[in-house]
């Protein structure tokens, strides 16, 4: 029997496999297709202080090897969450749940984790300060070390559980955004959000997205993602969760052996809805094979 | 319950230039699953063919006594491209099935009904029509395309009612688009409406001046097809919504056309 587990923070996840936020809905979309409780965690759609009706349609463009999409957190607001989402997502009591959390304001990042943090069930947040597809805040807080430290500092005095901040890409050096937010608290990093990048319409002459520009996504990003995690695996202690196109068990072994913890899956889930269990499965076959009793034993092994 | 199947070609022809009918058995012999006529699947293309996503396509009609799947697809970029070359004895990977459906009148009335397609958009009324009639109603259709050689599955609509037909160019029927044809003088409870989204625009003008309550499958791009990714939406009278989970179908009144 290969031990799976690993540890985020306070939680010790029975496997590492999560999902990405916005890519897994709240988890019954896929309910038919998975055991939500064989997964390590589910992290939910990113929820905001207030309602959001997201970006215009056309939100998504299918490129080689991936995807654009500019959804722009479109969501109910983290009251209706709470009320009524999170109720019923209790029902997968073994779920591993966990909420992602975007703003445009450093005051209202704090304010959805203050009110995040009444419900004592939940036990971890990840913090979205790199979505690119917001007018304001968003990437621009993931894209500075004085912004990133800004808003880590400020959700970190809201919630006493498990803090985990998302880190944007679209930068120069990541690895001191991860030391920025690694000083102010943080208990993990999940990198990396999606990639800035556009598609035209030629027969029409116009950019494929409502927004111009969205976020790349799928395996058209692994390289770019798991060199990310390899470089920040040196210069942080505390755990990361890597992701960014992994669609199989190898591609989730790359960043666990570049140095990530755990990993996400996202766009895969497009791909196919049952992706995430496979994932779970081909890590422990994995490990099987190679006479490996953790998968912890993997965790930047490389290095 | 959504299921996903790998399914085998057990027939691909051609229906036009572009169109083609593709006849799939769920590979392993299991029965299908229940669909309502208006749900679609969402059908991964096969390996090598370089695309990512999985490509929504609707059921045009489920044959439950050969257990077989029919979709009507026409070639419109590199997804459904590789769709219509599938040789027979290939095989589908299809995630179904999904999305809500049309409404079915209660039994017992006897509403004076028209399905209008357009197009590739005919598709999901084939199945509908089947239903309509073996429940009892008496479908009219009306039936779009740009010239007589893209009028898909006309015999098969004949067979279960009267068919009207209009061409843009005249080929066929009436000259003209669909909100041009006479049948609109005859008198009805209900439109169903499929087709590119202009001819669904002009159809659900005319039944609005007509007093007629109306039905349109909207075809947003998709990703997921699982109201998980937020990217079909649609503007409603409840804001956005995803046309995979809160459509395809939608009565116009919920509509901002």
């Amino acid at each position: 029997m290969v031990d799976l587990k690993v540890n985020i923070g306070e939680l010790e996840l029975k496997n590492p496999v999560l999902t990405a936020s916005g890519t897994f809905g709240f988890g019954e979309e896929f309910a038919d297709f998975v055991d939500l409780n064989r997964l390590g965690g589910v992290i939910v759609k990113g929820t905001t202080l207030e309602p959001r009706q997201g970006n215009d349609y056309p939100r998504m463009a299918e490129t080689p090897s991936g995807m654009l999409n500019a959804v722009g957190l479109q969501n109910k607001g983290v009251d209706y969450f709470i009320d009524t989402i999170y109720p019923r997502l209790k029902e997968y009591a073994q779920m591993e749940t966990i909420v992602n959390v975007s703003g445009s304001r450093i005051e209202d990042y704090a304010e959805v984790c203050r009110r995040l943090n009444e419900r004592t069930d939940i036990r971890a947040v990840e913090i979205n300060i790199s979505c690119p597809n917001v007018k304001q805040g968003g990437m621009a807080f993931g894209t500075t070390t004085a912004g990133a430290a800004a808003v880590t500092k400020a959700v970190r005095a809201a919630f006493d559980r498990t803090l985990i901040i998302k880190l944007s890409p679209n930068v120069t050096d990541i690895t001191e955004i991860a030391r920025a937010v690694e000083a102010e608290g943080a208990d993990a990093v999940s990198m990396i959000n999606t990639l800035m990048g556009m598609a035209v319409d030629v027969e029409r002459r116009k950019p494929k997205l409502s927004t111009v520009t969205g976020g790349l996504s799928g395996p058209a990003v692994r390289p770019v993602a798991v060199r990310m995690v390899w470089q920040t695996y040196k210069a942080v202690k505390i755990p990361i969760i890597g992701l960014g196109g992994i669609m199989t068990a190898n591609d989730a072994l790359e960043f666990i052996m570049a140095g990530a913890t755990a990993v996400q899956i996202g766009t895969a889930n497009f791909v196919d809805p049952a992706v995430t269990e496979k994932v779970v499965d081909g890590l422990a076959e994995y490990c099987s094979r190679h006479g490996e009793s953790s998968i912890r034993n993997l965790i930047g092994c490389i290095h | 319950m959504k299921k996903i199947i790998d399914f085998e070609v057990r027939e691909n022809s051609p229906l036009s230039r572009s169109a083609c009918l593709l006849k799939l058995s769920p590979a392993d012999g299991s029965p299908l699953p229940e669909c309502r006529p208006g749900q679609f699947v969402e059908v991964k293309i096969p390996a090598g063919a370089d695309v990512l996503l999985r490509r929504p396509i609707s059921i045009n009609y489920v044959d439950t006594v050969a257990n077989e799947l029919w979709l009507l697809v026409r070639a419109a970029g590199r997804g459904t491209d590789v769709l219509c070359g599938m040789p027979v004895g290939s095989r589908l990977n299809i995630v179904m099935p999904l999305g809500n459906g049309f409404s079915i009148p209660q039994t017992g009335t006897s509403p004076r009904l028209l399905l209008v397609g357009g197009g590739v958009g005919v598709a999901p009324l084939l199945h509908l029509g089947h239903e309509l009639r073996d429940a009892g109603f008496a479908p009219c259709f009306l039936l779009g395309a740009r010239t007589e050689d893209e009028l898909l599955e006309r015999g098969l609509f004949e067979a279960l009612g009267e068919v009207s037909i209009s061409t843009d160019d005249g080929s066929c029927g009436v000259k003209g688009v669909v909100t041009d044809h006479d049948i609109w003088e005859s008198p009805f409870d209900m439109v169903y409406c499929c087709g590119p989204a202009p001819m669904m625009k002009a159809v659900a003008r005319k039944s609005r001046e007509k007093g007629i309550a109306c039905e349109v499958s909207l075809e947003n791009m998709m990703a997921c097809g699982l109201g998980a990714c937020l990217c079909c939406v649609e503007p409603t009278v409840k804001g956005n919504v995803c046309v995979c989970t809160d459509g395809p179908v939608f009565n116009i009144d919920s509509l901002l056309w």
